[in-house]
C-alpha cells in the first residue's frame, strides 16, 4: 500500500499536525519507504492467531469506588499555557 | 397500536428511530480515577491528574462502576459479557484531555435485552436493547463567557457513562419517549443512574431515518445529545419531517450528525463534527481485558430490587389493583414504597384511591416530591386506620388530612385535638334527628307524600347539626326510624 | 572517588569512610566540567543534589538508612520529577514542571537516592542514537581508537548511558521500548536491563507506546544494575499493568551459579551480514558459560526477522494516541496565533514536535485508520502473538537466552540519517524481547576492532530477572571487561 499526496495531508490533519506544501513530497517518500518495509508482514502466515493486545497477560483489577484525588484546581491548572480563571480556555469554538 | 406515519407529497412514511442514551453511572469517583463525580462543583475542582490527561497518568477502573453497568444489563434482561475490553476512540476536542475517550467498541460488558414499553392505548412494545457499554464522560466547554475563547472546565472528565444502544425498532415519536421513560424508570430503580436529564446525566442521541411501507432502512441522521424527554419526541418529528421534505424535493438525506434547537423546533447540520468519522479505535494498552467471576455477577443479580414490570404484576395480583392504577403507583420507586407502606393490612384500594386522589394533589399543590412529603406514609395509614375503626367518616377524613397537609401533625393528634372524633352515641344522633324534623316539619310533610329523594336533605341537616361527626350509618337509621 | 562502584559506594557511605555531601559534590562537579561535551543532562539540579545528599549523611548518622541512601543517580528525563522540569527530550514539554513524582523515583527516594539531574534521551524516547532530542545531541564517551569524531551513545536513553559511562552519575534509571536501554548501554560499555513488562510501574513516566514501554537501570556492572532494580520494582496499584508480585532480592542472584543452567542461542539472531567480529564475541560467551557448567542449546524463534517490522507498527500506533494530549492547552508549549481550534492543535504541534515523532505519529494514524486497521495493526498483534509463542516454547526447554545486544558497535553521530529503516535496524536483536515482555540485559564483553565496546544480551522468562542476573554475572566474571572510556570524570 501507497501513500499519495492527499493521504498525507488526511494523515496530518487527523493527527493535527500543519504540513506545508512543501513537506508532503517529503513526508510521502519516508512513510512509504516506512510502509514499504513492513510490507513484509505479508510473508506471515497468521491464520487462526489470536491477536495479542497488551503487554500484561492477566486480567484487571479493579479500585474501590473512593473519592482520592481532585480538590486541587490550582495544581492542575498551573502548567496551563494560558488560562482564565479556574478554565482552561481555547479559541473559540463553534458548534 | 394503529401504526403511526406521516403523509408527505408522494405518499405515507414510517419513521424508523433508534436511541444511542447516555446514562451518567451513580458512583463516588469517577471510572478511571479517584475524582469526585459529583455534580455541581466548582470548575476545575475535581480533576486528577489523570483525568486532565497529564503526562505518565494512568487509568485504574472503578470496581462499582463496573457493577452499576452489570446490574443494569441485569435489569434490561441482557447477555453479561463476562469478558469485556476497553478501547480508545481517538479525536481531538477542547474538552477531551487525553485525545481519546476510553470506551468499549468492539467488546462491550452487556449485550442483547430487551425493554417492554406501554403506550397511551394500553398496548404493550418490546425495543430491542443492542448493547450497553462503560465509557467515559468529557469535560465542558463553555462557549458564552469570553468573546473569542471557549473556557474548559474538565470536572465532568472521566465520569462513567454508560451508553445504552437501542435496535431500531422505535416507529413513532410517542414510542420513543415510552421507550425513554421506562429505560429512566428502571435505571432509577436500579439506583444505577438517577436520569437527571436536567443536570445532563441522561441525555439521549437519537438516530432518525424514514422510509417508504416495505422499503429496507434509508440514510440515516444522528441528532446529537437531546436532553429531555418531550425534545426527544419533538426531535424525531422534526427530523423525520425534515428527512420528508429533502427527498420528496429529489434531494438526498446525508449521513451527518445534527443539533436539536427547540425553540425552532428543527434541526441543524453540526459543523463542529464533521470531520471526526475515523476514530481510529483500538484496545487501550493501558488497560487489561475485564474478566467478571460469575459468581460475583450473580451476587449482583441476586441483589437487585423488584424492578417495575414485576411489581406492577404483583400489585394487581396482591392489592387487585387495576393495571393502569398500578403502572402509576409503580413509576417511582419512592411512590411504589409508600404505596406499600399503607396499603399492607389496610383496605388496599382504598389506600390507591387516596394516594391517586388527595395525596397527589397535595403533592402537586405544595410542590413538593414523594421524598419530603408533608405527610408521611406512617401518617396516612394512621389517618386509614382511622377511617377503618369507624373513629371518624369519610368525611372528616378529607378535612383531617388537609390539616395532616398544613402541619405534618398525625391524623390521631389531629382528630383529637379538633374534636372530630365521630358520634355514634344514638342518644345524641336521635336528639340531632328530633331537633331537624321539628325544624322542617313542612319537609316532613312533603316526604310522607312521596318525595323521598328528600331523605338526603334531612341526612345532610342532622350531620350539619353534628358539625359532620355523626356516623353516617347511624344517622340513615336514626331517621329511617322516625320518619320511615 | 569515581573508582566506587554504586555498591562500593553504598559501603563506604554507611562505613562513613565518605559522606554523601563529598560524593555528591563531586558528581556536581563532573557534570559541570564534562556536560558542556557530553550534554547528558537536559537539567542539571546541583543544589537540590546536595541538599539530598545532606538528609542522607543525617540520617547515615543516625545509622538509619535505605539501600540507596546518598548514591548520586541521573534521571532520564522521562520520569516526572516533582518540581524538577521534565521535557522528555521534547520542545512541546519545554515548560513543563511536573506535579507529581513517577512511581519510580519516588522509590528511589524513598530508598535514599540522590538525583543529579535530568539525562537527555531522544524526543519522547523515539530514537536509537540520541540525535532525536531537542536539547541537542549526546556525545558517546567512548570515541574510536585514533579517530576523534563523536559517535552515538545510542538511544533513546543515550544520556544516561553516557552519564553513567562517563562518571557523572553513579547510576541512572532508563526506559526500554524497543532496546532504549540494553543498546545504549552495549554502545556505551556498561549494563543495562529491561525487566519484565509489569514489573516496574510505568505511572509518571511519560509514555511512548504503553504496551511495550518498561523503565530500568544503567549502571556500572551487573550487581549495581540489581541493586537499583531492586528498588524501583513493585507492585504499584496506580498501574493497571503493574504485576502485583513480590520482589525478589535481585543482587543476591547476581552470585547464583550457572552450573546445570541450560542457555539457548537462537539460530535466527544469526543475521546475514553481521559482522565477524559480533560473532566471535557471542561464541566467546558462550564458551565463558560452557566453562562454568552451564549447557548450550541452538533454539529456534523463528519469527525474529519481524520483530522490528512488528514494533513499527505497534508503537507509532500507540504513540500517535499517546501523544494526543500533547495540544497546548493544559501544559506544555502552546503556539499562539490561530484562528480556530484546529490551528492552534496543528501549529502547536507541529512546531512541538520534532521530525522523529512526527513521522512516528503519521505512520501510527496511519495503520490504525479505517480501512487499514486489519491489515496493519491487527496483522502486527497476530505476529506479536507469534512471537510471544516462539519465546514461550523455547523457554520449555531452557532457562535463559544469549545473544548479541546490537548489530554494530556505536556509529558516527549523523551516520544512519539518511533512511530510517536503517536506523531502526539497530534495535533488531533488542525488539522481540519488548514484543514479548521479557527481561533482557545487555553488558559489554569486549571490544571491536576500533576499540568500541560490544555487548551480548541475556534474556530470561517473565519475572525471572534473577536467572538473568545470575547468567550476566557469569559472563561478566569471565569477560573482566575493564577498558574505560577516554571521555570520564576522574581520568
Amino acid at each position: 500500500m501507497s501513500l499519495d499526496p492527499a493521504a498525507v495531508r488526511r494523515i496530518a490533519s487527523l493527527a493535527r499536525l500543519r504540513v506545508t506544501d512543501a513537506q508532503v513530497a517529503q513526508i510521502q517518500g519516508e512513510l512509504n519507504g516506512i510502509l514499504g518495509w513492513i510490507d513484509q508482514l505479508n510473508e506471515v502466515d497468521v491464520t487462526g492467531v489470536e491477536p495479542l493486545t497488551g503487554g500484561a497477560l492477566m486480567a484487571m483489577r479493579m479500585r474501590e469506588d473512593v473519592v482520592t484525588d481532585g480538590a486541587q484546581a490550582e495544581a492542575v491548572l498551573s502548567n496551563a499555557p494560558d488560562r482564565d480563571g479556574p478554565f482552561y480556555t481555547v479559541p473559540k469554538v463553534v458548534e | 397500536m394503529a401504526s403511526y406515519t406521516l403523509e408527505g407529497s408522494t405518499g405515507t412514511w414510517e419513521i424508523v428511530c433508534g436511541l444511542e442514551v447516555h446514562a451518567q453511572v451513580i458512583s463516588k469517583s469517577k471510572l478511571f480515577s479517584g475524582a469526585s463525580a459529583e455534580y455541581g462543583a466548582e470548575p476545575n475542582s475535581q480533576v486528577s491528574f489523570v483525568d486532565a490527561a497529564f503526562p505518565g497518568m494512568l487509568p485504574v477502573i472503578n470496581r462499582e462502576c463496573v457493577a452499576q453497568a452489570v446490574r443494569t444489563g441485569l435489569g434490561l434482561g441482557a447477555a453479561i459479557n463476562l469478558w469485556s475490553r476497553f478501547d480508545r476512540k481517538n479525536y481531538f476536542y477542547a474538552d477531551l484531555p487525553q485525545g481519546y475517550q476510553i470506551s468499549q467498541f468492539a467488546h462491550p460488558i452487556v449485550g442483547k435485552g430487551v425493554v417492554e414499553v406501554t403506550l397511551s392505548d394500553g398496548s404493550t412494545k418490546e425495543i430491542g436493547v443492542t448493547r450497553l457499554h462503560l465509557e467515559q464522560d468529557a469535560g465542558k466547554s463553555l462557549h458564552d463567557q469570553d468573546p473569542t475563547k471557549s473556557f474548559i472546565d474538565l470536572n465532568r472528565s472521566g465520569v462513567a457513562l454508560m451508553e445504552i444502544v437501542s435496535e431500531p425498532d422505535i416507529r413513532s415519536p410517542e414510542e420513543a419517549g415510552a421507550y425513554l421513560t421506562k429505560l429512566r424508570q428502571i435505571l432509577r430503580y436500579l439506583g444505577t443512574c438517577d436520569g437527571n436529564m436536567d443536570e445532563g446525566s441522561m441525555r439521549a442521541d437519537v438516530n432518525v431515518s424514514v422510509r417508504k411501507a416495505g422499503e429496507e432502512f434509508r440514510t440515516r441522521c444522528e441528532v446529537k445529545n437531546v436532553n429531555s424527554i418531550r425534545f426527544v419526541m419533538q426531535a424525531v418529528e422534526a427530523e423525520a419531517k425534515r428527512q420528508i421534505e429533502v427527498w420528496e424535493s429529489g434531494g438526498e438525506v446525508r449521513q451527518e450528525t445534527r443539533l436539536f434547537d427547540p425553540s425552532r423546533m428543527e434541526t441543524r447540520s453540526m459543523r463542529s463534527k464533521e470531520d471526526a468519522h475515523d476514530y481510529r479505535y483500538f484496545p487501550d494498552p493501558d488497560l487489561l481485558p475485564l474478566v467478571l467471576e460469575p459468581d460475583w455477577v450473580s451476587r449482583l443479580k441476586a441483589s437487585l430490587p423488584e424492578l417495575p414490570d414485576a411489581k406492577t404484576t404483583r400489585f394487581v395480583s396482591e392489592y387487585g389493583l387495576s393495571a393502569y392504577d398500578a403502572r402509576i403507583l409503580v413509576m417511582e420507586q419512592a411512590t411504589a414504597d409508600f404505596y406499600e407502606t399503607v396499603a399492607r393490612g389496610r383496605d388496599a384500594k382504598m389506600a390507591a384511591n387516596w394516594m391517586m386522589g388527595d395525596f397527589f394533589a397535595a403533592l402537586n399543590r405544595t410542590g413538593r416530591s414523594i421524598e419530603d412529603s408533608p405527610v408521611s406514609a406512617a401518617n396516612l395509614s394512621g389517618l386509614l386506620d382511622l377511617i377503618a375503626d369507624k373513629t371518624i367518616n369519610g368525611r372528616i377524613a378529607k378535612e383531617v388530612f388537609e390539616a395532616m397537609v398544613e402541619t405534618g401533625e398525625a391524623p390521631a393528634a389531629i382528630v383529637e385535638a379538633k374534636g372530630l372524633r365521630q358520634v355514634t352515641d344514638t342518644g345524641a344522633i336521635d336528639d340531632a334527628v328530633e331537633a331537624v324534623l321539628a325544624a322542617n316539619a313542612d319537609k316532613v310533610a312533603q316526604y310522607k307524600g312521596g318525595q323521598e329523594k328528600l331523605f338526603g336533605f334531612f341526612v345532610g341537616q342532622v350531620m350539619k347539626a353534628m358539625a359532620g361527626k355523626g356516623n353516617p350509618a347511624l344517622v340513615n337509621e336514626a331517621l329511617k326510624a322516625k320518619i320511615g | 572517588m569515581f573508582d566506587f562502584t554504586l555498591s562500593e559506594a553504598r559501603d563506604a557511605l554507611r562505613a562513613r569512610k565518605i559522606s554523601a555531601r563529598e560524593l555528591t559534590a563531586a558528581y556536581n562537579r563532573a557534570i559541570a566540567s564534562l556536560n558542556s561535551q557530553i550534554n547528558a543532562y537536559i537539567t542539571e539540579t546541583p543544589e537540590l543534589a546536595l541538599a539530598q545528599a545532606d538528609a542522607a549523611d543525617a540520617a547515615l548518622a543516625k545509622g538509619e538508612h535505605g539501600p540507596l541512601t546518598g548514591i548520586p543517580l541521573a534521571i532520564k528525563d522521562l520520569f516526572c520529577t516533582k518540581g524538577v522540569r521534565t521535557t522528555a527530550g521534547s520542545k512541546i514539554l519545554s515548560p513543563f514542571i511536573p506535579p507529581y513524582e513517577s512511581t519510580v523515583t519516588a522509590n528511589l527516594l524513598r530508598d535514599g537516592a540522590v538525583f543529579l539531574g535530568k539525562a537527555n534521551l531522544d524526543e519522547f524516547a523515539m530514537g536509537s542514537s540520541n540525535m532525536t532530542s531537542a536539547y541537542g545531541a549526546v556525545t558517546n564517551p567512548w570515541t574510536r581508537r585514533g579517530d576523534n569524531r563523536p559517535l552515538v551513545p545510542g538511544g533513546s536513553s543515550g544520556g544516561s548511558a553516557a552519564a553513567v559511562a562517563a562518571r557523572m552519575a553513579l547510576g541512572a534509571t532508563a526506559t526500554d521500548t524497543g532496546g532504549s536501554i540494553r543498546q545504549p548501554a552495549a554502545f556505551c560499555g556498561i549494563t543495562g536491563i529491561k525487566p519484565t513488562y509489569g514489573r516496574c510501574s510505568r505511572w509518571g513516566v511519560v509514555a511512548f507506546a504503553s504496551s511495550l514501554d518498561q523503565a530500568g537501570p544503567i549502571a556500572r556492572n551487573v550487581e549495581d544494575c540489581a541493586i537499583l532494580l531492586g528498588s524501583m520494582s513493585g507492585f504499584d496499584p496506580k498501574d493497571s499493568t503493574s504485576a502485583d508480585m513480590p520482589v525478589p532480592d535481585f543482587a543476591s542472584a547476581c552470585k547464583r551459579s550457572v552450573k546445570g543452567l541450560r542457555i539457548g542461542v537462537p539460530r535466527e539472531y544469526r543475521m546475514e551480514g553481521m559482522a565477524p567480529e559480533v560473532e566471535t564475541l557471542w561464541q566467546q560467551g558462550l564458551a565463558w558459560l560452557r566453562e562454568q557448567g552451564a549447557t548450550i542449546v541452538d533454539v529456534s524463534l523463528p519469527h525474529t526477522k519481524y520483530g522490528l517490522a512488528t514494533y513499527y507498527i505497534v508503537a507509532p500506533a500507540e504513540a500517535s494516541s499517546n501523544l494526543a494530549r500533547y495540544d497546548g492547552v493544559r501544559f506544555g508549549a502552546r503556539t499562539e496565533g490561530g484562528h480556530d481550534l484546529t490551528e492552534l492543535y496543528e501549529n502547536t504541534r507541529a512546531d512541538g514536535f520534532g521530525a522523529e515523532v512526527q513521522r512516528r505519529i503519521m505512520i501510527g494514524t496511519y495503520v490504525l485508520s479505517a480501512g487499514y486497521y486489519d491489515a496493519y495493526y491487527l496483522k502486527a498483534q497476530k505476529v506479536r502473538a507469534l512471537i510471544l509463542r516462539d519465546f514461550t516454547e523455547v523457554f520449555r526447554d531452557v532457562d535463559a537466552l544469549v545473544t548479541p545486544a546490537t548489530p554494530t558497535a556505536a556509529f558516527g553521530q549523523g551516520e544512519k540519517m539518511d533512511d530510517p529503516v536503517t536506523m531502526y535496524l539497530n534495535d533488531i536483536f533488542t525488539v522481540p524481547v519488548n514484543m514479548a515482555g521479557l527481561p533482557g540485559l545487555a553488558l559489554p564483553t569486549g571490544l571491536d576492532a576500533s576499540g568500541l565496546p560490544m555487548g551480548l544480551q541475556v534474556i530470561g522468562k517473565p519475572f525471572d530477572e534473577e536467572t538473568v542476573f545470575a547468567v550476566s554475572a557469569a559472563l561478566e566474571r569471565a569477560a573482566g571487561f575493564t577498558t574505560l572510556p577516554t571521555l570520564r570524570a576522574g581520568a
